[in-house]
């Protein structure tokens, strides 16, 4: 024996060993005898090194007893055993005469053959011939045929060997053997161009033969050769002698098989399907073998679905399965059977009703399921609310994972299609409260996304869903759930978004504010700090309305909603807009959230910032009006500064299709930038991708247009000009009259929801009745729904923590003491200096960046849709130069159309700053920036010199590189994006950046030292001294 | 067609593993734990059928069966009908039980000699020689619900306690051959996927006779090799 050459854990062979073999009995003593992993694992260590040295003696003996361990070892003990050291010698021991050894060659050969070992093969191609003869015996014969059907051997890549030896087996299909039989199947699988002249006919002839056992094989053959993937159609020939069979046979297997393969048949041929439906019955009625039976029930449901004598007993037969009570393996396929059937016995499946919810409780898995399965498809819109109510009763008392399971059916139920089964909001909102409130639920993701939705989609649910957001939040317990986070997020956002329904915001308040919120995942507690901004805006503004009730005539102009919720709120409850209760929500607001300025999160430290400025200011007014000695020019700046923000958080927002976006072409002579062509693979990889966002778009916003804007005639004349060409119908128009102006629906809901979105006024829009749905009892309210509404994406969709970023450049401006002018107020603004009056809406003034030609920007109002994405950390800085070149409207980059169009706007209102000063203008100032010295004058609160033209310098720098002025996610020096912009030096990124960016990366660098370069470009506008930076003309 | 049969004993560890579709040798080993985990969360007293399309491919369901501390697993897609294959697995369990008597339950017997040697020692009853044990594994099985042999098999397991001499040295439990031949049993069943024999009785018979020729034609290896099958003579 020579030395082993392996690297093996062990000592040198000892002369017992190579004296002595161990036999695979040895081996398995050995293996037993430590139990333990590691004990197992070194004695296979052990024993490979041994094997490793004897597979290569010369003796046979040895070689197939290490073989034998071999197989043993890798086929049990999943030993990391290379292909080839084991399928050599089981190729060599293959033509050995003695017939254990063969045995073994062929088992190991089987066993252990799989591509990288095919080029062995044609080694073992002789000895397969010579043993497929028809002199050897009939058990040599049978070693080989398994050869020649083991998975390897028949996958596609050893193709020649089953064709060198398809001859061979003519003999063996002559004398009908199965195992010929089934082999010659496997080879036509293989290499059907091949095998299929040589091997089918043969083969049909068996199906023929006389001998059962052969047409049996051969029926099975048949079977598996049409089986789905494949093509049915070339075995519709056969038919007269599967025929005869189904009517002779008397072998269940054969049936079974026959019946699999005119199930398959009988939907290409009609005729078929009449001639076998009596054979069929017959079988059905007389055959005492459930697996026949069952086998004809689904040939009856799947395949003869147009014969109801059929269809009736084949329904008789499986209700007897679903009766058999000490069998759950024929109540399971009972219930298999009846989720067969189709829409047309749908009453038959009812009639079943009491077994399958019985079958809900049962301890099979499967059969709970199926059972589940069955009530989902019994739903509709009469018995969605009982069988809803019965499931989640159910999930409440199941095990986990079946409640999810449970409670994942009954959202995607009601989820489907929008909500189109649904028919009373109210309750579908204490439903998906109730399900959130589960004991197992994980499904929180989607019940929160279903809960905001449904808020966006149905006004009238909003009040209910109020309420029931309102019992989610005071429960304390719910907090330390990580399950419930999206389910408590969604509640939050509908408290802040739809605060007016609220009966008592200070207990909103506090419930937002109480300890416990400190387990939320920062995300969360974002959601949850915006919402106490909006709830303690409106609370205000209410205050402070009353307060002008008393002392001067309400501004009615303004804004009519304020007036209606101070209708309601006065209706409700005073108490909650007193003095005192506003104070103490303040003084909560300072103690619990003031800590948290320094928080590292950024969104969350970004809406601290936002609420303990606003809290300053309202505090200032507090304690005016408390020594009554408010000076009245004071008093009504803040006054008006709370209205803005009040007027910023009743822009409704509603869902805009994913699709929208995709619809725009882009403008003919808008060449955004051909150097971008090497991302056309990453944008279309990109854009196949399902969104997973949901857009808004303030549709007040545009209603507040459209009343006062009729001096921006030029700039929407204009515009509706450039839809026209363009097909841009996605967008809110101008215009009331044009009812294509909103995404294009489906139903006709499209004119209605411009209606409510034109008239604020009208909050209880009057019910919808759809024509199919005046069955239901109670009228189903307006769902909005968008043509094209891809179901799926928008149940992938997360919308559980809305972004307020439309607002940031507008909440800082507010924020740093200057009454940012609200859209209308603005308008007139502008109007009334006449001078650039494009500017009054964002629609205009994009178009006027456009005409002045300063960028190309993403044209028209699209920037208007506001998303609120969860995952825009996320994103790669890819998605924004892709944006730039594509205007898509999906994810972050949505999101982003709708900064750029501050900052343009700011750049804008900029220049009418210059001409105008005094004015108050829409300043944009990048956030935590150092260079906001430059913007800003910090100690005074004023504008700093040409403070615009900085501003618009940031603008154009992040419309070139995409990035945030201000981005944590960058790596460390590179967040200030004023800084890492004017450094002359980032060629490192290039390392930090995976592959495939690094040329956008140089690409963005050339340009930005070209830019850098340029007199005209955004590096001249930060030059420290005021003077030095250029004119915007 | 069939795509596998697996034999995976109670304690995750596989016993007999054919795939009739290729799955890389480094697969095989997550597909018996993904297997094993679904089987042992199921109760006892449940259908027999799993839908597996996550481990094997859409359309793929799994028959199994417990008996004692194995499980006999098979997996078989759309071309062929649930019952049948759970006959086909009482087919393969009762061939396996006829043909190997000495093999198959010593199988078992080793799983049950553990945890019965544990009852053993707590018991105090060391001194009681194999005759207790014996006695207490008949009990159990006769007891356990989960022991749901063949009638056939009841008596070869009693006979086989009576030799305890087997008993206590069954610590090899013979696996090798009876890898082997469970193997040759199968391969009498299924060839490439498909069922080309379903009565046991025509399964032994193939049996016997291949164990008859391989007598014939061994005439080399008279002095074995192994140390074990030297002293055993």
């Amino acid at each position: 024996m020579m030395a082993s050459a392996t690297p093996a854990p062990t000592a040198a062979p000892s002369l017992v060993d190579t004296l002595f073999q161990r036999s695979l009995d040895d081996l398995v003593k050995a293996l037993r005898a430590d139990p333990s992993a590691a004990g197992e694992s070194a004695a296979v260590a052990r024993a490979l090194s041994e094997i490793h040295r004897e597979i290569r003696a010369p003796d046979a003996a040895t070689k197939s007893a290490a073989l034998q361990k071999l197989t043993y070892l890798s086929s049990l003990h999943f030993a990391p055993v290379a292909s080839h050291p084991l399928a050599f010698p089981a190729i060599e021991l293959l033509a050995s005469p003695h017939l254990p050894h063969k045995r073994l060659a062929y088992l190991a050969a089987s066993l252990s053959l799989h591509p990288p070992s095919l080029s062995l093969l044609p080694l073992a191609t002789h000895q397969l011939h010579k043993d497929l003869s028809p002199s050897a015996h009939r058990h040599v014969s049978a070693l080989a045929l398994h050869l020649l059907a083991s998975p390897a051997a028949a996958s596609a890549d050893a193709a020649d060997l089953p064709v060198h030896l398809a001859h061979d087996l003519l003999p063996h299909l002559a004398r009908g053997s199965p195992r010929a039989i089934a082999a010659a199947a496997r080879v036509i699988a293989a290499s059907p161009s091949a095998a299929v002249p040589v091997l089918f006919k043969p083969l049909a002839a068996c199906l023929a033969s006389p001998d059962p056992r052969a047409s049996t094989a051969a029926a099975a053959a048949f079977c598996d050769l049409s089986a789905p993937p494949a093509d049915a159609a070339p075995f519709l020939p056969l038919a007269p002698d599967l025929y005869n069979l189904l009517t002779t046979s008397r072998s269940n297997w054969a049936l079974i098989k026959v019946l699999k393969v005119f199930a398959r048949l009988a939907p290409l041929e009609s005729r078929l399907a009449a001639r076998i439906v009596d054979p069929v019955c017959q079988l059905l009625t007389r055959s005492a073998a459930m697996s026949l039976t069952f086998e004809c029930i689904r040939m009856v449901l799947t395949a003869l679905p147009a014969h109801d004598a059929a269809v009736r007993l084949a329904i008789a037969k499986a209700k007897e399965f679903l009766g058999a009570d000490d069998d759950p393996n024929l109540r399971y396929l009972g219930l298999l059977a009846l989720g067969m059937l189709g829409p047309a016995y749908a009453s038959t499946v009812n009639d079943c009703r009491d077994v399958i919810a019985q079958s809900l409780g049962d301890a099979d898995s499967n059969i709970r399921r199926e059972a589940v399965h069955l009530i989902m498809g019994m739903i509709d819109e009469n018995n969605i609310m009982d069988v809803a109510v019965m499931l989640v009763g159910h999930a409440a008392k199941s095990d986990p994972e079946f409640a999810n399971h449970i409670l994942g059916a009954v959202l995607a139920a009601c989820g489907r299609n929008v909500y189109e089964l649904v028919a009373d909001f109210d309750w579908y909102a204490s439903l998906l409260v109730d399900m959130a409130r589960t004991l197992h639920c994980a499904q929180g993701d989607e019940i929160g996304r279903q809960l905001v939705d449904v808020g966006m989609r149905v006004q009238d649910v909003r009040p209910e869903l109020v309420r029931s957001a309102r019992t989610l939040l005071i429960d304390p317990a719910l907090l330390g759930n990580h399950f419930l986070f999206p389910v408590l997020s969604a509640a939050a956002w509908i408290s802040g978004e739809y605060v007016d329904f609220t009966k008592d915001p200070v207990e909103l308040v506090e419930a937002l504010l109480q300890p416990r919120t400190s387990l939320l995942p920062m995300s969360v507690r974002a959601v949850y700090i915006h919402a106490v901004f909006k709830v303690i805006t409106f609370c205000f503004s209410v205050y402070l309305e009353r307060l002008g009730d008393s002392s001067k005539a309400v501004d009615v102009a303004f804004d009519g909603s304020a007036e209606e919720q101070d209708a309601r709120a006065s209706t409700v409850r005073k108490d909650h807009f007193s003095h005192e209760s506003i104070l103490h929500m303040i003084n909560l607001i300072q103690t619990t959230i003031g800590p948290l300025i320094e928080c590292n999160e950024i969104e969350v430290q970004e809406r601290v910032h936002n609420l303990m400025g606003f809290v300053h200011l309202v505090r200032d007014i507090q304690e005016l009006n408390e020594r009554k000695a408010a000076a009245d020019e004071t008093q009504s700046r803040v006054k008006e500064l709370v209205k803005t923000m009040r007027t910023v958080f009743c822009q409704e927002l509603g869902p805009v299709s994913v699709n929208a976006q995709t619809k725009v072409a882009p403008p003919d002579g808008l060449i955004l930038n051909e150097n971008l062509v090497e991302l056309a693979d990453i944008v279309s990889e990109d854009d196949t991708a399902p969104s997973t966002s949901i857009f808004f778009y303030p549709r007040k916003c545009h209603s507040v247009e459209t009343r006062d804007e009729p001096a921006a005639s030029v700039g929407l004349s204009s515009l509706s000009e450039h839809r026209k060409r363009h097909g841009l119908f996605y967008l809110p128009t101008g215009k009331t009259d044009e009812p294509n102006d909103y995404p294009q629906a489906s139903d006709t809901l499209p004119s209605s929801s411009n209606e409510a979105a034109n008239d604020d006024k009208l909050k209880n829009v009057e019910p919808l009745f759809a024509g199919k749905k005046s069955k239901a009892t109670k009228s189903r309210p307006k769902v909005v729904k968008l043509d094209g509404e891809d179901f799926l994406s928008s149940m992938m969709a997360s919308a559980n923590a809305p972004r307020e970023d439309r607002l940031s450049g507008a909440l800082r401006g507010v924020l740093l003491g200057r009454a940012e002018a609200s859209p209308s107020q603005k308008a007139s603004d502008t109007n009334s200096e006449g001078m650039l009056n494009k500017t009054g809406t964002d629609e205009s003034s994009s178009q006027s960046v456009e005409n002045l030609g300063s960028h190309p920007t993403p044209s028209s109002g699209a920037s208007k849709q506001q998303n609120h994405d969860k995952g825009k950390g996320k994103n790669p800085p890819e998605s924004d130069g892709k944006e730039l070149r594509k205007h898509r409207s999906s994810g972050r980059s949505g999101q982003r159309h709708g900064k750029h169009k501050h900052r343009e706007k700011s750049g804008i209102i900029g220049v009418s700053a210059i001409a105008n000063p005094g004015c108050h203008p829409d300043i944009y100032v990048p956030m935590c920036s150092k260079y906001a010295v430059k913007f800003v004058d910090l100690l005074s609160g004023h504008l700093a010199p040409k403070g615009d033209v900085c501003s618009f310098g940031v603008v154009v720098l992040e419309l070139i590189t995409g990035r945030r002025s201000m981005d944590k996610n960058q790596p460390a020096g590179k967040h200030d994006l004023v800084e890492w912009g004017l450094a002359p030096s980032v060629t490192e990124t290039r390392t930090a950046q995976p592959d495939g960016s690094q040329t956008w990366w140089e690409h963005l660098h050339e340009r930005q030292r070209r830019l850098q370069s340029d007199p005209a470009g955004p590096g001249e506008c930060f030059a420290e001294d005021p003077k030095a930076r250029s004119l915007i003309c | 067609m069939i795509q596998a049969v697996m034999v995976i004993s109670t304690q995750a560890k596989p016993r007999l593993l054919k795939f009739y579709n290729f799955q890389p040798p480094e697969k095989h080993q997550d597909l018996v734990r993904s297997v094993f985990q679904l089987l042992s969360a199921r109760p006892d007293s449940v259908s027999n059928f799993v839908e597996v399309d996550s481990i094997f491919g859409p359309g793929t369901k799994m028959v199994y069966k417990h008996l004692a501390t194995l499980y006999f697993v098979f997996v078989f897609d759309s071309s062929e009908n649930e019952l049948a294959m759970l006959d086909l697995v009482q087919v393969f369990v009762e061939t396996l039980d006829r043909c190997f008597k000495n093999v198959c339950e010593l199988d078992i017997v080793f799983n049950f000699n553990k945890s019965h040697a544990m009852r053993l020692d707590d018991n105090s009853l060391e001194g009681e020689g194999p005759r207790t044990l014996v006695n207490h594994i008949k009990q159990d099985c006769r007891s356990s619900s989960r022991v749901t042999w063949s009638p056939t098999f009841r008596s070869c397991v009693s006979s086989c306690y009576d030799d305890s001499d087997v008993l206590l040295t069954s610590h090899s439990c013979l696996a090798p051959i009876n890898l082997m031949q469970m193997h040759t049993i199968l391969d009498e069943m299924i060839l490439g996927g498909q069922v080309i024999e379903t009565s046991s009785e025509e399964i032994m018979k193939s049996v016997e006779e291949i164990a008859r020729l391989e007598k014939q034609s061994s005439t080399t290896s008279l002095i074995p090799k192994s140390i074990s099958e030297r002293f055993s003579r």
